[in-house]
């Protein structure tokens, strides 16, 4: 008699096997390739998050955790949702590409200040001028001399779509003519 | 009569103390360093067109004279939080370091959650707790918008909290920020006093009172637990850690508030209190133009 594989428990946090020969729950990602995807599709380094580990809690709802818990633990939450990584395209959430987002340097558009502020009210645009990449983009505005993440945009047809949770989006004033 | 006529006799000046608790309170916000600083905070709302204020006893609080704090680009980006200036003494007072392992007892909406994760650079493991769901969502909300990862989020009763989900069996420091009867929230909600009623000042100190002794049980000896009100009430204050002081094994150790204080009372209504009450701290409206707050800290016996 073989034992059927562990399945995944959508009530508990489970931490991300570091690597595929580790990987007990099919489907689930592994630390590695949840680093290699940020790394590849945005080009943040991978020790940026030396300091994290990486659990899941329901389908395919990745969290950043840079505490020290057992795995698994049975508690409302650890650290932050991070990526959304059971669906076709992997999307970063908006908290991540904040907290994350500023070591980026790849599939990063700059918003103008009218664009940033669409953006942030959750306004879908028209964006010619992107020539990157299509899919998840994070959005970015200069503020204070410096890029600033804005959160997740998804970029099909010359249109950048806002991904902006509804309970964060704002109507902000713009910060450049 | 009011709350506040019971506490006439407590302060230096009765008539300032009363009309502080009737002007209302300016906005203010605290900078998350864990995202940036206060001077490209305060570039952000000079480009921006925000009108701010530096606040004089702390350098990451900024007064916002023409209000809405939650509606700038800086707040969007989760470089500030809304939270009224006095609410930065306990973290203040806990002064947690980076890597050690920390209890919020009674954490949401997370002001001082965020605070104490910001003190800790985001590193060790800070255990936001509270009994209430509803506003667990709030803390979540706040601490994922300003980009705190090292807290761990419980949903139970403080008063006989388990340690069972975790590898270890005591916590560095704990704060408890007791649910209480917000007498000195009055100028920020100038309906605070309206369900005022001593019968709820008794009830809700006995539940402070569970929830301190657990936090000195739950922390390891030589560690420090801070406990704070926004209200004046004695019986809610004093009586609360006078009573930690009679039970657990814990003393009160000094702590140097950074804006002006008054001594803890040791005597109230018939009742008098451990003399080391003295060393704990009543921030009345009118001493710095805030709310009015109430802070220990404590030191678990070694």
């Amino acid at each position: 008699m073989t034992e059927s594989p562990p399945e995944n428990d959508g009530q508990v946090f489970d931490r991300l096997p570091a690597t595929a020969d580790e990987r007990r729950v099919p489907g689930r990602p592994t630390r590695r390739e949840v680093i290699e995807w940020w790394t590849e599709r945005f080009g943040v380094p991978a020790e940026t998050f030396d300091g994290h580990s990486f659990w899941e809690k329901g389908n395919g709802k990745i969290w950043a955790f840079a505490g020290d818990v057992p795995d698994p633990v049975d508690v409302e939450a650890v650290g932050i949702t991070f990526l959304h990584a059971r669906q076709e395209h992997w999307k970063p959430t908006t908290d991540a590409a904040q907290r994350f987002g500023r070591a980026a340097d790849r599939n990063v558009v700059e918003l103008s200040g009218g664009e940033a502020t669409a953006f942030a009210a959750g306004h879908d645009q028209d964006l010619p001028r992107w020539e990157g990449d299509w899919g998840y983009l994070i959005a970015a505005h200069r503020v204070a001399g410096e890029v600033e993440p804005i959160g997740v945009g998804l970029y099909l047809y010359g249109e950048l779509r806002s991904r902006i949770p509804k309970g964060r989006r704002d109507e902000l004033g713009e910060l450049d003519g | 009569m009011t709350p506040l006529d019971r506490y006439a006799d407590l302060v230096d000046d009765e008539v300032a103390f009363r009309a502080a608790c009737d002007r209302p309170l300016p906005q203010v916000v605290r900078v998350n360093r864990l995202a940036a600083t206060p001077d490209r905070v305060i570039e952000a709302f000079e480009t921006e067109g925000v009108a701010y204020e530096r606040v004089d006893w702390h350098e990451d609080l900024l007064v916002l004279p023409d209000g809405s704090p939650g509606t700038n680009w800086p707040y969007f980006h989760g470089w500030t939080h809304g939270q009224e200036e006095v609410s930065a003494l306990p973290a203040l007072a806990l002064d947690p370091e980076p890597g050690q392992v920390v209890w919020d007892a009674c954490a949401a909406p997370g002001s001082k959650t965020s605070h104490l994760a910001q003190l800790m650079d985001d590193r060790g493991t800070l255990v936001a707790n509270d009994s209430n769901l509803g506003r667990l969502s709030a803390l979540r909300h706040n601490a994922e918008r300003l980009g705190i990862t090292n807290t761990v989020v419980t949903n139970t009763d403080a008063r006989n909290y388990s340690l069972k989900p975790f590898a270890f069996d005591a916590f560095d420091a704990a704060l408890v920020d007791a649910p209480c009867s917000c007498e000195g929230t009055i100028r920020k909600n100038p309906d605070a006093h309206e369900e005022w009623t001593l019968g709820h000042v008794r009830e809700i100190a006995e539940v402070q009172k569970g929830i301190l002794r657990r936090a000195i049980q739950a922390t390891e000896p030589g560690g420090t637990v801070v406990y704070a009100t926004c209200t004046f009430a004695p019986e809610e204050n004093e009586a609360v850690v006078d009573h930690a002081l009679a039970t657990e094994d814990c003393r009160v150790v000094d702590w140097d508030a950074p804006l002006e204080t008054r001594p803890g009372v040791t005597e109230w209504e018939g009742e008098s209190f451990d003399s080391a009450v003295e060393r704990t701290h009543r921030v009345y409206p009118h001493l710095n133009d805030t709310g009015g707050f109430y802070v220990a800290r404590l030191e678990v016996g070694a």
